[in-house]
């Protein structure tokens, strides 16, 4: 795919910035607002798709790499996983930093209506980056993947 | 200690292999050892477990594990009226199919350890086979039906992109494409009725469900909408044709746990029927459909066999007739729907005819994943005399060939002797209809083995030897199992089957532990 | 459930029945590979329109407790599913998009009936 003008590549490269932090945004305050993983991870990606077609093939490479997202995508599920597994002291998924009080992040858990508070929760933020940096790199394999296996169109 | 440990085993089993699945990812990009050894550590812990399980719930009853809550079997917390998180519900059914998944995803792991190694892409296979495996336990120990759709997409997806493993062929994208179209049209089906379950009772945990059902005219529309999606991922016949093409395609292995997957289908089967609507349907009625749909599969399955050309498709087709099989025993079970009698011993020959059918099918697959191994095609036309070369896989197939066919001493006599007394009580035209067809399905693989073994030596297999040894050691593993369960069948119909058939003819239970 | 039993407010159940309606005609009578995707995505999006749907309680408010007007709020669990239901459509429409991509890679077409090799 041939890169697009001058005109498209300065508007992305001060805008991929943005899209990126709205991003994580949303995936950080999954818990007190709508969003949350799996739409956080999603806006990433589509950022991703913004570079890539504002490039085109030749330069994306050098930007993305597949080989880290891919690590990346193993890390976050890993990472969901563990999380899920540290409750097994009473049963699995349980909630152990919003009920035992002991350790400190994420530990508030208000009730009722409230103007909220980002560090309530318990292990519900800590999942929400997991599924939403394994959100974002999955995506992103996927995008870089099905734009690299276009046939090559007449380059001018 | 101990029983601390089994209360949280049903959760282990489902998520051990899945974080097998990713964790072998990692340790693929270190060495090609390191990740085999980590693999089969991981899938004998897991075979360990679900005996250790099996074991428990065979002698003290059902187990119930609610996801996140204070304790294990708190599913309705205080102040509340009804349950609330995910909760697996593990009975004699669910452990004795649980059983069969991992024994034969444990084989057929060994089995692939050779049989792979010269394809590039075995790290996404390794994932892709774990995430099935996972997949397909999630839907035997689940006690919810929105879960159930979960992990029935999980197995779809992971199931079509091993089917298209060979990319470099077009047939099997083509083949890959027709199964994730039809897997994700059935659980879309799946999804429909739970949303018209939801709209009515608020509830969705299986057991709640059938405690609260009232039988409206949405709720037999939601049974007929489930009966639909499970007849068309377990391949019976009005949606049967992705089956052949998806088997035929398929790398041998793959094939052997596809088969699996459309087995836990006939499981999701047979928990809507028994345990969610229970004798609140027409059970005569529903009972002669399942019935008619099995014999229609059966006739379909075999008569198509006869004529194909490809060692795959041919087993692709003897598995829509064996699932006929199934479908016809507990169709006839379903009709009489008590514990004495002649529906009583269908249901058991159905549930018998599952274990025998997983053994039977799996053998096949994998001679067939043999022969493509050391020879390179599947085209019955262009193989012969092969018995000379590969003596062994010659053997094994003929002990397949006389399990799946219903010789004795094989346990497929068994089963099959069972489905034909009971059947012929309910009606005598549907058993006469089987037997021949079983003497069909003889005739078809007669004629596989006499293209595929014997006969004259062609120029091009000289130099063809044997399969290595671990393939050799996976496939006499389940020949030895196939005889020991022909040659004693009413230990395993006493002892396994039953408590598994009762689990489902009472399912006041199961009902009653939520 | 309190859903008002007048014309206007069936109305998501109408367009449910519309969506799959199209959905199921494209998926069995349309050739090429890409509209078959398209009527399975019609069909995801009718059946997660139902499930949303039902979750609606008259006069109530979005499901979230920061700074909520009232606690009167409608029901969150089919909007937990949706969300699942989405996820993993998505992932179900990119396996049959790369699948396409690997017929076309093939074959040279996208035609169903000419990419129909496997037979009998």
């Amino acid at each position: 795919m041939i890169p697009m003008s001058k005109i498209v590549r300065t508007i992305t490269n001060i805008l991929y910035v943005f899209i990126i932090g709205f991003g994580f945004y949303v995936i950080i305050h999954g818990h007190l607002t709508p969003g949350g993983g799996f739409q956080g991870g999603a806006v990433v990606a589509s950022a991703f798709a913004l570079l890539a077609v504002a490039y085109g093939r030749k330069k994306i490479v050098n930007l993305l790499n597949k080989e880290h997202l891919s690590v990346a995508e193993v890390s976050g599920l890993l990472a969901f996983i563990c999380l899920a597994f540290l409750g097994l002291g009473t049963v699995f998924f349980f909630n152990f930093l919003a009920v035992g009080r002991s350790i400190p992040i994420f530990s508030n858990t208000p009730a009722g209506i409230n103007p909220g508070d980002l560090n309530t929760a318990g292990i519900m933020p800590l999942m929400n980056i997991a599924v939403g940096v394994e959100v974002l790199s999955a995506l992103g394999v996927i995008i870089l993947t099905m734009f690299l296996g276009f046939k090559e169109g007449k380059e001018k | 200690m101990f029983e601390n440990l089994v209360m949280h085993l049903p959760i282990l089993i489902i998520v051990i292999p899945l974080f097998g699945a990713f964790a072998i990812y990692l340790f693929g990009k270190v060495s090609d050892k390191a990740r085999n050894i980590f693999a089969f550590i991981l899938l004998g812990v897991t075979e360990f477990l679900v005996l250790v399980l099996g074991k428990d719930i065979y002698t003290n009853g059902l187990r119930v594990y609610t996801l996140g809550a204070t304790s294990a079997e708190m599913t309705t917390p205080a102040n509340y009226i009804m349950p609330v998180r995910i909760i697996l519900v593990v009975d004699a059914l669910s452990i004795f199919m649980g059983i069969i998944t991992v024994t034969i995803a444990f084989l057929i792991f060994i089995f692939s350890l050779k049989s792979m190694k010269e394809y590039s892409g075995t790290d996404k296979y390794y994932t892709l086979m774990f995430l099935l495996l996972a997949g397909i336990i999630g839907i035997e120990f689940t006690g919810d039906l929105f879960n159930l759709f979960v992990f029935l997409e999980i197995a779809t997806i992971a199931g079509a992109a091993l089917v298209a493993f060979f990319t470099h062929k077009a047939e099997s994208a083509e083949a890959a494409f027709k199964y994730v179209v039809i897997g994700s049209l059935s659980a879309l089906l799946v999804l429909f009725a739970v949303a018209l379950f939801y709209g009515q009772y608020d509830a969705l945990n299986i057991g709640y469900l059938g405690n609260v059902m009232e039988h409206s005219f949405l709720d037999k529309i939601a049974f007929g909408v489930l009966l639909t999606a499970f007849a068309m991922k377990a391949g019976s016949v009005p949606m049967h044709m992705w089956k052949p093409d998806a088997y035929g395609e398929a790398p041998g292995p793959v094939a052997a746990m596809l088969v699996t997957a459309s087995l836990a289908s006939m499981y999701a089967l047979l928990r809507v029927c028994f345990t969610l609507y229970g004798r609140g349907l027409n059970t005569e009625v529903i009972g002669w459909i399942i019935a008619v749909l099995g014999l229609l599969s059966i006739f379909v399955g075999v008569s198509m066999a006869l004529i194909q050309n490809n060692f795959g498709r041919l087993i692709g087709y003897t598995a829509v007739a064996e699932v006929g099989f199934i479908l016809l025993a507990v169709g006839v079970g379903f009709a009489e729907f008590s514990s004495t009698g002649f529906g009583f011993i269908a249901l058991q020959a159905g549930l018998f005819h599952i274990l025998n059918d997983a053994l039977d099918l799996g053998l096949l697959f994998l001679v067939s994943g043999a022969v493509l191994h050391a020879t390179g095609k599947r085209n019955l036309n262009e193989l012969g005399g092969l018995a000379r070369n590969m003596k062994y896989t010659c053997i094994f197939f003929i002990l397949g060939l006389c399990a799946v066919a219903g010789l004795p001493p094989m346990n497929g006599f068994a089963s099959k002797l069972m489905i034909y007394e009971s059947v012929y009580q309910f009606n005598p035209v549907f058993s006469i209809i089987a037997i021949l067809a079983s003497i069909f399905m003889l005739a078809v693989f007669v004629k596989v083995l006499y293209s595929v073994f014997l006969g004259p030596e062609l120029k091009e297999f000289s130099s063809v030897k044997e399969v290595p040894a671990s393939m050799l050691l996976v496939m006499g593993v389940i020949a030895v199992l196939i005889i020991v369960i022909g040659l004693c069948p009413d230990i395993f119909v006493n002892w396994v089957i039953n408590p598994a058939a009762r689990a489902l003819i009472d399912y006041g239970i199961y009902r009653g532990m939520i | 459930m309190n859903i008002e039993s007048s014309a206007i407010f069936n109305l998501p159940f109408i367009t449910v029945v519309v969506l799959i309606g199209i959905g199921l005609y494209a998926l069995m009578f349309k050739r090429n590979l890409i509209k078959i995707v398209i009527g399975i995505t019609l069909i995801e999006s009718g059946v997660n329109l139902f499930l949303i749907s039902l979750g609606y309680r008259k006069g109530c408010y979005a499901p979230i407790y920061t700074n909520a007007p009232t606690t009167a709020m409608v029901f969150p669990i089919p909007q937990a599913l949706t969300l699942t239901s989405i996820v993993i459509g998505f992932a179900v429409t990119a396996l049959m998009l790369s699948f396409a991509v690997l017929i076309y890679k093939n074959y040279g077409t996208i035609n169903a009936v000419k990419t129909r090799r496997l037979k009998g």
